[in-house]
C-alpha cells in the first residue's frame, strides 16, 4: 500500500444557507520517498487540502489512509499523536516560537513524544547540525535571518523521525537566494534521507525542484503529471561534489 | 501526555518572559495571603490575651457585691450600702453545694507611709482563701494566715507597686509602715500580674487581715460587714448553679419578702471573659473573611492575565498543536502556569504575612501569635484560587481549533 491514499475527499464549508465544496471529490495516491510539489491559484482548495494531509482538519466524506491507518474518523487527540509522529511540518511563516531558543524549538516535537530530556537534547542538537545550525542553538527566533529560521523549522520537522514533511510555501517569505538554499536542501532530505516531502507552492521555479506536479482548481485536481526534476538533479550534483550530508 | 517536569519548566519560562506581568499578577496573591495570615495572627493573639486574663483573674469566678438597695425610693449603686456579712459568706460555703470557696473583702482606699515615702492605694481586708480564688502567689515572705484573722494582727502583705513606690531596691520584709495613721508589718510581697483587662494595675494592692481592717483599721459603723464576697464554683458548669444557689440563700438570710429586689449583686466575671472571647473569636474570623475577599480579587487578576495570555499566545498554541500537543497538553500547561503564579505568590505571601505579623507584634501593643494552621489554610487556599481561575482560561486554549490558531497574527 502506498505511504498516502486519499479516495474521493469532500470537505464542506456551510456559509449561511450556502454551502460550498472546498475539495469536491480528491483522490491522490503518494509512494514513499516521492517529493510532490501541490499548486493551484489561491481558493483552489490546495491550502484546505494540505490542512487534510496535515491532519489538522477532518474530511466531510472519503477516506484518508497515512501508511495504512484510516486517519480520516480519528478524534482530534488521536490525529494529535499522528501528527507527531508522521508529520513534519514547514510554514510560510516559519512558525518557531517567540522567545524561545533554536534547541528548545527543535525540542519542542520530542516533548509531547514523551521523549527523555536528555535525549532530547541529543536528538535536537544532532538535527540543527543536519541543517548547518549547531552554532545557534541557543539563539532566538528574532536574532536570526529568515533563512536560518526556516531550517530551525526544517530541523523541528525531521527531529521525530516523521516520514512525511509538509512545507506550505516554505519559500514565500525567503528572498530568491535563500529560497535556492531552502529547496536544495529539501531536496537533499528526499534524496539522501528518503523523506516523503509534500511541498505547496505557486511559483513554478520552485515547483521545478520536485519530481511530481499536482495541480488544483476549485476544488478537483486538473492535472497530475511527473517532472523534469532537472533543478533538483543539478542540486544534487553540487552536493555530491561538496560532499556535504 | 508530556511528563511533570517538561510542562513544569514550559510554564516556568513563559511566566519568567513575562517577568512584569507575572509579578504583578502574583500581588494580589501575595497581599491576599499576607492580609489573611496577619488578620490571623492578631485574632489569634487576642484570643490568647483573653485566656490569660481570665487565668490571671482567677477561674470559675462569681463576685458578690453588697448594696442596690432603696433607701426613702432612691435607688442606690451596687456596693453603697454594705449589707453582706462574713457569716453570710461562711454560710455560703457550708450551704452551697456548688461553691468551692469564698472570699469576703473589704476595701478602701489609705495613705501609706514608710520613712519619708508615701503612697495612696486600695487596701484590702481578706481572708486566706482570697489568694487561691484570685490566682495570688506569694514572691516573698509570707501570706496572711488563720491566726493573723483570729489575732486582728496588724500585718500587710504588699503587691510590687506598692513595694516599688515605698520602699525602691530595699527589702521591705519585717519593715513598719503606717496605714492611715496605723503602724503594719510587711510580712509578704505578692507575685506581679501586670494589667488587668480594663488596662488597671491589678499589682498596686495592699493586703491586710480582714478581721484587723473590719475592727482596727477602717472603723466601721456596720460590724462584720464586707464589700463584697468572690466566690469560686467547682467548675465551669457549676457557675449558673452556684448563681442561684447563693441568690436563694442570701435572699432567706436577709430576710427579703416575695416583693423585695436583691440588696445584693451577683456578678459572673468567667461568662463575661467568655463573651468577650467569643466576640474576639468573631472579629478574627470576620477580618479573616475580609482578607480572603483580597485573595479572591486577586485569583480574578489571575484568570484576567491567564484570559490575555492565551489570546496572545494563540499562535504560539496552534504551532504546539500542529507539531503534536493535544488539547489535554495545552490545557495543563496553562493550569500549571496559572497555579505556579498563585503558589509562587501564595510563598511570598507567607513569608511577608509572617514578617508582618511579627512587625505589629514589635510596633504596637496587640499580641500577636502566629500559628501554623492558618499560614497553611491561606496557602492553601491561594492554590485553590489558582486552579479555579486558571480553569477557564486553560479549557479556553484547549478548545482551539489548530487551523485557526495558526492562522492567528
Amino acid at each position: 500500500m502506498d505511504l498516502i491514499v486519499i479516495k474521493n475527499l469532500i470537505k464542506t464549508y456551510a456559509t449561511g444557507d450556502t454551502s460550498f465544496n472546498a475539495l469536491d471529490g480528491v483522490s491522490l495516491n503518494i509512494k514513499h520517498g516521492e517529493f510532490v510539489a501541490i499548486m493551484g491559484a489561491s481558493g483552489s482548495g490546495k491550502s484546505t487540502f494540505m490542512n487534510m494531509l496535515g491532519c489538522l482538519d477532518k474530511p466531510t466524506s472519503g477516506s484518508y489512509f497515512l501508511d495504512g491507518i484510516d486517519v480520516s474518523k480519528m478524534s482530534m487527540d488521536e490525529l494529535s499523536a499522528i501528527r507527531n509522529r508522521k508529520l513534519g511540518f514547514v510554514f510560510q511563516g516559519f512558525n518557531l516560537i517567540s522567545r524561545t531558543s533554536a534547541l528548545e524549538n527543535v525540542e519542542m516535537p520530542m516533548i509531547y513524544k514523551g521523549i527523555e530530556p536528555e535525549e532530547r537534547i541529543k536528538r535536537a542538537k544532532a538535527a540543527l547540525k543536519i541543517v548547518g545550525l549547531e552554532k545557534r542553538e541557543s539563539h532566538m527566533p528574532n536574532q536570526m535571518s529568515g533563512g536560518q529560521q526556516q531550517r530551525v523549522a526544517i530541523a523541528r520537522a525531521i527531529v521525530n523521525d516523521a516520514p512525511i514533511i509538509l512545507a506550505d510555501e516554505p519559500t514565500g517569505n525567503l528572498d530568491t537566494k535563500t529560497s535556492i538554499e531552502v529547496m536544495e536542501f529539501f531536496v537533499k532530505l528526499n534524496a539522501v534521507a528518503n523523506k516523503t516531502i509534500i511541498l505547496v507552492t505557486h511559483e513554478p521555479d520552485i515547483a521545478e525542484y520536485c519530481k511530481r506536479i499536482v495541480r488544483f482548481k476549485d476544488g478537483q485536481i486538473i492535472s497530475d503529471e511527473k517532472n523534469s526534476y532537472q533543478k533538483g538533479l543539478d542540486s544534487l550534483d553540487k552536493v555530491n561534489s561538496e560532499g556535504i550530508l | 501526555m508530556i511528563d511533570f517536569e517538561s510542562t513544569f519548566k514550559i510554564s516556568l519560562r513563559s511566566l519568567y518572559i513575562n517577568k512584569m506581568r507575572s509579578i504583578l499578577t502574583s500581588l494580589g496573591i501575595i497581599i491576599g495571603v499576607s492580609a489573611v495570615i496577619i488578620m490571623l495572627s492578631i485574632g489569634e493573639g487576642a484570643k490568647e490575651r483573653i485566656n490569660k486574663e481570665i487565668s490571671s483573674m482567677g477561674s470559675n469566678l462569681l463576685m458578690v457585691l453588697s448594696g442596690s438597695t432603696t433607701s426613702s425610693g432612691v435607688r442606690m449603686g451596687s456596693g453603697t450600702q454594705p449589707t453582706l456579712t462574713i457569716k453570710d459568706s461562711e454560710a455560703m460555703l457550708k450551704r452551697c453545694p456548688s461553691v468551692l470557696e469564698v472570699a469576703p473583702t473589704v476595701g478602701q482606699v489609705q495613705q501609706l507611709v514608710y520613712s519619708n515615702q508615701n503612697w495612696s492605694t486600695t487596701v484590702n481586708g481578706i481572708t486566706p482563701g482570697y489568694m487561691p480564688i484570685r490566682m495570688w502567689e506569694i514572691e516573698d515572705g509570707r501570706s496572711i494566715s488563720q491566726d493573723d484573722l483570729k489575732n486582728t494582727t496588724k500585718v500587710a502583705v504588699l503587691g510590687s507597686t506598692v513595694t516599688t513606690n515605698l520602699f525602691g531596691d530595699m527589702d521591705p520584709i519585717n519593715k513598719t509602715i503606717r496605714i492611715g495613721g496605723m503602724p503594719f508589718k510587711v510580712i509578704g510581697i505578692l507575685k506581679s500580674k501586670g494589667q488587668n483587662g480594663m488596662g488597671q494595675d491589678q499589682d498596686d494592692t495592699v493586703l491586710i487581715p480582714i478581721t484587723t481592717a473590719q475592727k482596727k483599721l477602717f472603723g466601721t459603723d456596720f460590724p462584720g460587714m464586707v464589700k463584697h464576697i468572690s466566690v469560686q464554683a467547682k467548675d465551669e458548669e457549676s457557675l449558673e448553679s452556684a448563681q442561684a444557689e447563693i441568690t436563694e440563700l442570701l435572699r432567706e438570710r436577709h430576710n427579703l419578702g416575695k416583693n423585695k429586689d436583691d440588696d445584693f449583686t451577683i456578678r459572673n466575671f468567667t461568662q463575661m471573659l467568655e463573651t468577650a472571647k467569643q466576640a474576639s473569636n468573631t472579629m478574627a474570623l470576620l477580618l479573616g473573611s475580609i482578607a480572603s475577599v483580597s485573595l479572591l480579587v486577586g485569583g480574578i487578576g489571575i484568570m484576567n492575565i491567564m484570559l490575555v495570555s492565551v489570546t496572545e499566545r494563540t499562535k504560539e498554541i496552534g504551532i504546539r498543536m500542529a507539531i503534536g500537543a493535544t488539547a489535554m497538553d495545552i490545557r495543563i500547561q496553562f493550569l500549571v502556569e496559572a497555579l505556579l503564579l498563585s503558589l509562587i505568590g501564595g510563598l511570598i505571601g507567607v513569608f511577608i504575612g509572617i514578617a508582618g505579623s511579627k512587625i505589629v507584634d514589635l510596633f504596637s501593643d496587640m499580641t500577636v501569635i502566629i500559628s501554623p494552621v492558618p499560614v497553611l489554610i491561606s496557602f492553601g487556599f491561594s492554590g485553590l484560587v489558582g486552579m479555579l481561575f486558571g480553569y477557564y482560561p486553560a479549557y479556553k486554549a484547549s478548545l482551539l481549533n489548530p487551523i485557526e490558531a495558526l492562522r492567528y497574527e
